[in-house]
């Protein structure tokens, strides 16, 4: 329906005014298309969520949600929930707080000093997501009981700031690289040693690309369901503890679960939404 | 009191000599331009002089302090960066304040010297601005006045005026002059513009593949340059160089012409002469004249000169065509001589 208007259009014998306004609504059609690419199935989570178990499986479907909260009560009962919840915020928040601790010095390094092998270790840092996690999580599994980190935060975190850490490397690369070596040097000129020129200068200017690569890893981290199932056992997060129920729940309840997993990591990036457009703009200043 | 000394200062990066061995002591409140081709290491000695690199060895002394082991802030110095680089976070006032911020002065004393500074440079309307917000006129004169706040005894400048568009170029060029003529600092200016360099310096230093090849003030170096390199670099158009060899008692044959110069044992020497130090008279050196370019004041006459390139340039009312045969006359007392072998000058 929305792609046989242009169709239309097209079709008839037309001015170069109708050429451009045919253009136009090629362009509005395809933004439309990938927004409802993106839009829809979130819309039929939430429609279902909001329904009785019986209207979940009926058909047709209404359009308008019946806002039974049944399933979401249910689900908020569900013993445990709260339990993951609160374990998938804070693996997610040390991972957060992890990579970019680690992640912020090496793009700064990797920007600003020359050193032996600094190509080669760019790549290397981008070879650590070749590996498939499966790959390393039942070794990983076995380390982890012997030092007896399986089953905790730190430990799950750990393996997310692995996954995270690319990401924050090469992004905080790019937002220091966009900070002139001057702006820096002249900082020394007037007073400041090299910390004070780094947090009065180049941090302010960093800071909302920095945030945003945050929130990535933070996002990266909530996401994340293999490592988290596979690591642990009582301490579940979100993520792996719905995987695990939800197998054997009726069909309103996976919707149900589904629909909390999604909801705070679309709420947090539209939060952040404009830090992750300054994340990509800020090296052009 | 910040008398700058530079004693035996190298620099290599990795394989590459950036800098040989250079001695230079630059005296209080003088204006010292560091003039050269782009990568003769002018940059690099500033750099080192500001501590923005080590120098791999020798000393630095301003005043009466050796600073080569000290970190820039504990120079007592100012830098002007070529591309300006004002904060683009802060304001214009919050830049200029910036330094004095950091040696801690108190409210009153920031504001006014901020103030004094804007006024100078005639950005008071602009302080609440941020640097996007200006024009790159305007970001230099910010850059200029941040560092002039800070009541440097020293204020080195890489290239302060090459990112402006000519005309902007040339009223900096007369203002800064004045600015710090009355700042009673030490300035230390970098720049690849010989024009910019005869207007503004006390003393010129030529550089030329890592070594001061002359250092003096304009005139000299225009009228007496200590290489070849100095003459054929100084001067729009340069020097003209002929092959001269050995006449006997102090003459040399030039292009078929016997001319005095130095007596000297060796057998070829070059003579140089300035384009405008020769006359349309009877009697001089045969030339046929390949382009001539009418430049409103004077024309620039291109020829040939026995098998070799010569300019010249002569009165715009002269009728002189391409093709033509002229005789172009060298003013004796501005004819210079120089050594082919080290291609220095030979008096």
């Amino acid at each position: 329906m929305t792609t046989s208007s242009p169709t239309v259009a097209a079709s008839q014998p037309q001015k170069v005014v109708d050429a451009r306004k045919a253009g136009s609504m090629v362009f509005a059609a395809s933004v439309f298309l990938l927004c409802a690419w993106v839009l829809v199935p979130i819309y039929f989570l939430l429609v279902n969520t909001l329904s009785s178990p019986e209207e979940v499986a009926a058909f047709p479907k209404t359009f308008i949600p019946p806002f039974n909260f049944g399933s979401l009560e249910f689900f908020a009962g569900f013993s445990g929930i709260g339990n993951a919840l609160k374990n998938s915020a804070l693996v997610a928040i040390v991972t957060m707080i992890m990579s970019i601790g680690v992640g912020a010095p090496a793009g700064y390094a990797l920007s600003r000093f020359e050193f032996r092998g600094k190509a080669a270790f760019r790549i290397l840092i981008l070879m650590t997501r070749a590996f498939p996690l499966p790959l390393l999580a039942l070794p990983l599994a076995v380390m982890f009981i012997r030092t007896g980190l399986d089953d905790t935060i730190i430990g799950l975190a750990i393996v997310h700031t692995t996954l995270a850490l690319p990401f924050a490397v090469l992004i905080t690369f790019s937002l220091f690289s966009g900070i002139p070596v001057e702006l820096e040097e002249a900082a020394w000129t007037l007073g400041c040693n090299r910390v004070q020129a780094f947090r009065k200068v180049v941090l302010p200017l960093v800071l909302p690309g920095i945030t945003a690569s945050a929130i990535f890893a933070f996002v990266i981290s909530w996401n994340e369901v293999f490592a988290a199932s596979v690591l642990t056992i009582e301490n579940r997060t979100l993520t792996a503890f719905l995987l695990q129920s939800l197998d054997v729940s009726p069909l309103h309840l996976k919707f149900a679960g589904g629909f909390v997993l999604v909801v705070p990591a679309l709420i947090f990036i539209f939060a952040v939404r404009k830090y992750l457009f300054a994340m990509w703009g800020i090296a052009n200043r | 009191m910040a008398e700058i000394q530079i004693k035996n200062v190298a620099k290599t990066f990795g394989s590459y000599q950036a800098l040989h061995s250079i001695d230079m002591t630059i005296s209080d409140r003088e204006f010292m331009v560091l003039l050269g081709a782009s990568g003769c290491g002018k940059t690099t000695l500033l750099r080192i002089i500001a501590g923005l690199e080590t120098p791999s060895v020798g000393e630095v002394w301003i005043g009466d302090k050796r600073v080569d082991h000290l970190p820039p802030r504990q120079r007592g110095i100012a830098m002007v960066f070529q591309n300006y680089a004002v904060f683009p976070h802060l304001t214009v006032f919050e830049n200029i304040a910036f330094g004095l911020r950091m040696n801690k002065l108190d409210d009153a004393t920031i504001k006014e010297r901020v103030n004094r500074t804007a006024n100078l440079m005639h950005i008071e309307q602009l302080l609440q601005r941020y640097s996007g917000q200006l024009s790159g006129g305007q970001r230099q004169r910010v850059a200029v006045a941040r560092a002039l706040a800070m009541e440097p005894d020293v204020i080195l400048m890489d290239e302060p005026l090459s990112n402006l568009d000519a005309l902007l170029r040339l009223e900096m060029r007369a203002e800064l002059k004045g600015v710090l003529a009355d700042s009673n600092t030490t300035t230390i200016y970098v720049t690849h513009d010989q024009v910019e360099a005869m207007s503004l310096a006390d003393r010129i230093a030529v550089m030329h593949e890592g070594r001061i090849v002359q250092a003096n003030n304009p005139v000299e170096i225009y009228r007496n340059p200590a290489a070849h390199f100095v003459g054929s670099f100084i001067g729009n158009p340069p020097m003209n160089f002929l092959n001269a060899t050995k006449g006997g008692k102090g003459k040399w044959n030039v292009a078929g012409k016997s001319f005095s110069g130095p007596q000297s044992g060796q057998e070829n020497l070059e003579f140089a002469i300035r384009p405008e130090d020769v006359t349309l008279n009877g009697g001089g050196l045969d030339a046929k004249v390949r382009i001539v370019e009418p430049l409103g004041a004077h024309n620039l006459v291109t020829c040939d000169v026995d098998g070799s390139l010569f300019r010249a340039v002569i009165d715009s009312d002269s009728k002189v065509k391409a093709g033509e045969h002229i005789s172009l006359a060298p003013m004796q007392d501005r004819i210079r001589w120089f050594d082919p072998q080290t291609t220095l000058a030979v008096a």
